[in-house]
């Protein structure tokens, strides 16, 4: 049944990321902007510029440079980055560690903190802690995350010295990186110091990112759970005589962390564009920066490829919240 | 067909006789604290942003100050400069109000682009129905599978560095969450009563869908409105952070003077707290006044 679901949702994906690649190569294609040109500067001749267009085959007719992308994409070929010279999927898997342990750290800052906050207020709604908690989150919502990570990066690591100001890891470490995420990396070469020196640095710009979807974590537990306090089940576990406690871890929690589950798998979306602010900030070399870069100078592969795998990757996150339902709500395997 | 007229207007009568829905957020909307902070904040701003050249006390991006700021000093506040010096020399407040006709005209522009082009989008969609709305929604689904910020800087890359650039992006952006949301309420109004009721007077379709559905479908489409021109004016000043949009660093962009900012930082922070605390208020406000007119225009909050 839940095999069947899954299967299903990730045929209807296929339309979808086939359409993207469609609109994606058109619209990159008829815009302006040379990517030659930038490749090769202001004092490109005309020759350099023909030459480069015909060894990356931007004279081919449109159409015959679509289906070469597309055959090349199913056999897992992203395409050669114009600028780098290499592989577009080697720098992404060279790049992405670096983004997923900012995007976890991001994460679990908004999670650890949020629902605990959210929950409280939602139970003592009205009083001046609950005021407090919806006005904090409303400065997640309102602060720009690249402005949030300046003030951290000057109040914490310029000022009072606590963090790092840049970069994943200090330059003094000689650390091993067998899997590029340099948390992980120090575990595993047995190296603590440099998995703790590699989390503060992560620390600054995870607080950063995580500050939107901890505003709308917060704001999403909260009008859940006072919306679940009222319902008829928590009534007869009450009158049943039940602990406060198990009322609100089975009762309460439970049935409160539904749409938050949803909220939080749309939020990587938003993390993902966050991540190339952030980034950029302190300097992380993910891929965010890494897309940043190639949208600078205008490289064709690096992009698609790029949007292509945050879609997809998005897509089944998203499929896998959905999953995920399934284990928090029994009603929802059914239908 | 003139039977209608005696039976359409007590079909059409809302809940609650002699209140429309409007009235009745209005009347909540004055009630409501967070609506009048927000909305002092929004008039504020538009105020500032337009009478600009009446309030600001010098020329905007004059460099006539300099020497004033330079790698090891930058001016502070002084009685001639209330806010000091910015990092290109010229007067701080002066570009400050500047920077709020740039975060308005953009912000609003592109606000407006999404919503035009969401809403014709959304309105073909539910009102034809059919295999124009399955076309339509699917090109939603293939935009909304890119996050909106990654969407608006590959539009901007790629239109080159303008505020005509910024704009497209952003508002380009929106266009699916509008079409999405418009087609989603305009699908629940075709369901209620006074639309079966109009169907049976032998009303066109036509007629039906624009002068029924639409009108009753708006709400949400006006709130989310509000909410995203406090999201479009963060996303202006995050685009040019990333050094799109506008190329002339003289002209006043709150995002651009963070980023200006930056090589003074460790000398004068406050070049870049000034303009991101202006981007902060100015999106406080809108968010506060869109979740008002939400609360306010929310069928569950009337009576």
């Amino acid at each position: 049944m839940m095999l069947r679901f899954a299967l299903r949702r990730l045929a209807s994906l296929v339309p979808t990321l086939f359409g993207l690649s469609i609109l994606l190569f058109a619209w990159l294609r008829l815009l302006p902007g040379d990517p030659a040109r930038s490749l090769l500067g202001q004092r490109a001749t005309p020759e350099s510029i023909e030459r480069v267009n015909e060894s990356y085959g931007f004279n081919d007719p449109l159409l015959q440079q679509y289906l070469k992308y597309i055959w090349a994409l199913l056999q897992g070929d992203l395409g050669t980055s114009i600028s780098l010279k290499e592989p577009v999927l080697t720098a992404f898997w060279d790049k992405l560690p670096a983004t997923i342990e900012l995007t976890v750290v991001a994460l679990i800052f908004a999670v650890v903190i949020g629902i605990p906050l959210g929950y409280y207020a939602g139970r003592h709604q009205g009083g001046w802690t609950d005021t407090a908690v919806v006005s904090t989150s409303l400065l997640g919502v309102v602060v720009p995350v690249f402005f949030l990570a300046i003030i951290l990066k000057y109040i914490f690591a310029i000022q009072l010295g606590l963090f790092e100001t840049a970069n994943r890891q200090s330059s003094r470490i000689d650390a091993e990186h067998p899997t590029n995420f340099y948390v992980l990396d120090g575990i595993i070469t047995g190296n603590l110091g440099a998995s703790w020196d590699a989390l503060l640095h992560l620390v600054l710009p995870g607080i950063a990112l995580g500050t939107i979807p901890f505003a709308i974590i917060v704001r999403i537990t909260r009008a859940s759970v006072s919306e679940v306090v009222h319902e008829d089940f928590v009534r007869t576990a009450e009158s049943k005589g039940l602990a406060a406690s198990t009322i609100n871890r089975r009762h309460v929690l439970r049935n409160a962390l539904l749409p938050v589950v949803t909220t939080i798998g749309l939020q990587l979306g938003l993390l993902l564009s966050g991540a190339v602010l952030t980034e950029t900030v302190f300097s992380l070399g993910g891929i965010g920066q890494y897309l940043f870069d190639a949208i600078t100078v205008r490289d064709y592969p690096v992009l698609q490829g790029f949007i292509l795998f945050i879609a997809l990757m998005y897509a089944l996150i998203n499929l896998v919240v959905d999953l995920s339902y399934g284990l928090i709500d029994p009603r929802v395997r059914v239908s | 067909m003139t039977v209608p007229l005696t039976v359409s207007p007590t079909l059409a009568l809302p809940e609650e006789p002699g209140e429309s829905l409007w009235r009745g957020a209005w009347k909540r909307l004055r009630r409501s604290p967070m609506a009048i902070i927000g909305a002092s904040i929004v008039l504020l701003f538009v105020l500032v942003a337009l009478l600009a050249p009446v309030l600001a006390p010098y020329e905007p991006a004059s460099s006539e100050w300099t020497e004033l700021s330079t790698p090891t000093f930058v001016q502070g506040p002084t009685s001639e400069h209330l806010l000091g010096i910015d990092r290109w020399g010229s007067d701080m407040l002066t570009q400050l109000l500047y920077g709020a006709r740039q975060s308005l005209i953009i912000g609003v522009v592109s606000t407006l682009i999404g919503l035009i082009a969401g809403a014709v989008l959304g309105t073909l969609a539910g009102g034809l129905g059919g295999w124009v709305d399955t076309l339509i929604m699917r090109f939603v689904d293939i935009m909304l599978s890119i996050p909106s910020l990654l969407l608006a800087i590959s539009i901007a890359a790629a239109l080159g560095k303008s505020s005509y650039a910024l704009m497209i992006a952003i508002g380009v952006a929106q266009v699916p969450i509008f079409a999405r949301l418009l087609r989603g309420s305009m699908l629940s109004q075709s369901k209620s009563d006074y639309v079966l009721a109009a169907n049976a007077l032998g009303l066109h379709k036509r007629t039906i869908v624009m002068n029924h559905i639409l009108p009753n479908s708006l709400g949400p489409t006006i709130v989310q409105a509000t909410l995203n021109l406090a999201t479009a004016i963060i996303e202006v000043a995050a685009l040019s952070f990333l050094g799109l949009g506008q190329s002339d660093p003289a002209v006043a962009e709150w995002g651009r003077m963070i980023v200006s900012g930056q090589d003074r930082f460790l000398v004068a922070p406050w070049l870049s707290f000034y303009p991101g605390i202006c981007i902060a208020i100015t999106a406080l406000g809108f968010t506060l006044f869109g979740e008002a007119l939400r609360e306010a225009l929310d069928p569950k909050q009337r009576r």
